[in-house]
């Protein structure tokens, strides 16, 4: 298990292989449909990204509401693919990891090898284990958007695997 | 004639919606716990210990096993004989409002394809109405995550396809799904009928106990052939290779038109959450 410090840095990234167990700790976002959708749109409008996506990393969820007590509801990762068309704008613009579930396409691998970034892979099903890792939440944009708003996480010891690396091992394609 | 109040189907309905999304089925845990065992990859073992754990999390604290407590899909069988005081989807839908907020679950309706704005009480509710001898009213319900129904596909095949060609569109929609709805999935099937007639049986599969099989004996024979195959393909729990990549497949079957022999394959991921009551 390798334990590597949000956010990411170009060395760590060039470290990791695909297959690789992380435990990741420290600050991530979230962000999923319809708040790609939002980002995007507004970049076609000149309008900037809601927090300095700079060597940052994105974990695809929407929470289930928060039950007193706890620091998040049930936080598993949903399927990434649908995040695709806009991922590549994101990678251009200084994204270096994302955390989700499932295949990537062919457009983002390739972005990812280029702007040097990485994709995690979570367990989809385990969002009342996998919140038991997030300590702490702060709505930071699109609040409108409910589960789907931006939120900035900070993590510890959130387990997943290197499912595609930023040499574009992917081990969603070499099982095959 | 035997009366039942709209009020107690509410109560019902809201509780459903709270045990189920917090606790999965025995069939289903014991499936995954059967399948941990047998499975060939670390990481597969790995991922499926996870998920029992998770199981036991969400048990134990009374929160969603997982995030997507999906979309309310209803199968409501309604005797005859019985009378229902006031509206019964107006009660389904007020238990599902009642229930998901109680329950802390996840809102997940947009209320326009295109528009998309949240509904914030997770209705409308998917229902499917039967009406049958009796004067009892049962309700079976299942949350729908949308990771796994994204997945599903329907084809309308030849008569002269027959149980190849069905059996080549399963493989090829398993495939085609890999790690996106969330393996080791439920692979609910639906032959016959019609085109809207094969998606509601091959949804219906889905609530089906894990233990129980078709009780058409060449129906059985294919679901057991399918079952083994799809696990033989290597996906694996959440598409990261193994040999558990489906916990089951329920293959419900229909009448159908001389000339057609519609299939639909509607997938279900590991949290396979299904309950049913009779009042």
């Amino acid at each position: 298990m390798k334990k590597i410090n949000m956010p990411l840095t170009e060395d760590v990234i060039k470290s990791l292989k695909a297959g690789d167990k992380v435990s990741l700790s420290g600050t991530i976002y979230t962000a999923r449909d319809a708040a790609h959708k939002r980002m995007i749109e507004n970049l076609k409008q000149g309008i900037e990204l809601p927090f300095n996506i700079k060597d940052q990393t994105i974990y695809y969820t929407g929470p289930s509401p928060t039950k007193p007590g706890q620091v998040i509801g049930s936080s598993g990762p949903t399927t990434s693919y649908r995040m695709d068309d806009y991922t590549p704008t994101l990678l251009d613009l200084g994204l270096r990891g994302m955390i989700g579930k499932g295949e990537r396409s062919k457009e983002v691998v390739d972005s990812m090898m280029k702007n040097n970034a990485v994709y995690f892979a979570v367990i989809g099903g385990a969002g009342a284990l996998i919140s038991n890792s997030i300590k702490k939440v702060e709505i930071i944009a699109y609040d409108d958007l409910g589960t789907e708003a931006i939120r900035k996480l900070e993590v510890e010891n959130l387990e997943g695997i290197v499912a595609i690396d930023s040499k574009g091992n992917n081990l969603y394609v070499s099982k095959e | 004639m035997r009366i039942i109040k709209s009020k107690s189907i509410v109560k019902q309905v809201s509780e459903m919606c709270k045990k189920i999304n917090y606790e999965l089925s025995k069939d289903v845990v014991d499936r995954i716990k059967g399948l941990l065992d047998q499975e060939k990859s670390d990481i597969g073992r790995d991922i499926l210990e996870s998920l029992i754990e998770n199981i036991n999390i969400a048990k134990e604290k009374q929160v969603p096993l997982c995030q997507d407590t999906g979309m309310a899909v209803f199968f409501v069988e309604i005797g005859q004989e019985l009378i229902i005081e006031g509206n019964l989807k107006d009660a389904i839908n007020e238990g599902v409002r009642k229930g998901y907020k109680e329950g802390y679950l996840r809102n997940s309706v947009v209320s326009d394809p295109f528009i998309r704005k949240n509904t914030e009480d997770n209705t409308p509710a998917i229902i499917h109405y039967d009406f049958v001898k009796g004067d009892k009213l049962k309700i079976k319900f299942a949350p729908k995550g949308f990771g796994s129904e994204n997945m599903s596909r329907l084809k309308m095949l030849k008569p002269s396809d027959g149980i190849e060609g069905v059996r080549e569109f399963i493989i090829e929609t398993v495939k085609m799904a890999g790690s996106n709805p969330c393996p080791p999935i439920i692979v609910g099937v639906g032959i016959g009928g019609t085109m809207d007639k094969a998606s509601e049986i091959a949804k219906l599969s889905l609530f089906r106990n894990l233990n129980q099989s078709s009780d058409k004996e060449h129906i059985k024979k294919l679901e057991d052939e399918l079952l083994i195959e799809i696990n033989e393909l290597g996906i694996g729990p959440q598409g990261l290779g193994g040999t558990t990549t489906a916990l089951s497949v329920n293959i419900e079957t229909f009448p159908t038109h001389i000339a057609g022999l519609p299939v639909a394959v509607n997938i279900n991921c590991h949290a396979a959450r299904h309950i049913e009551v009779t009042i």
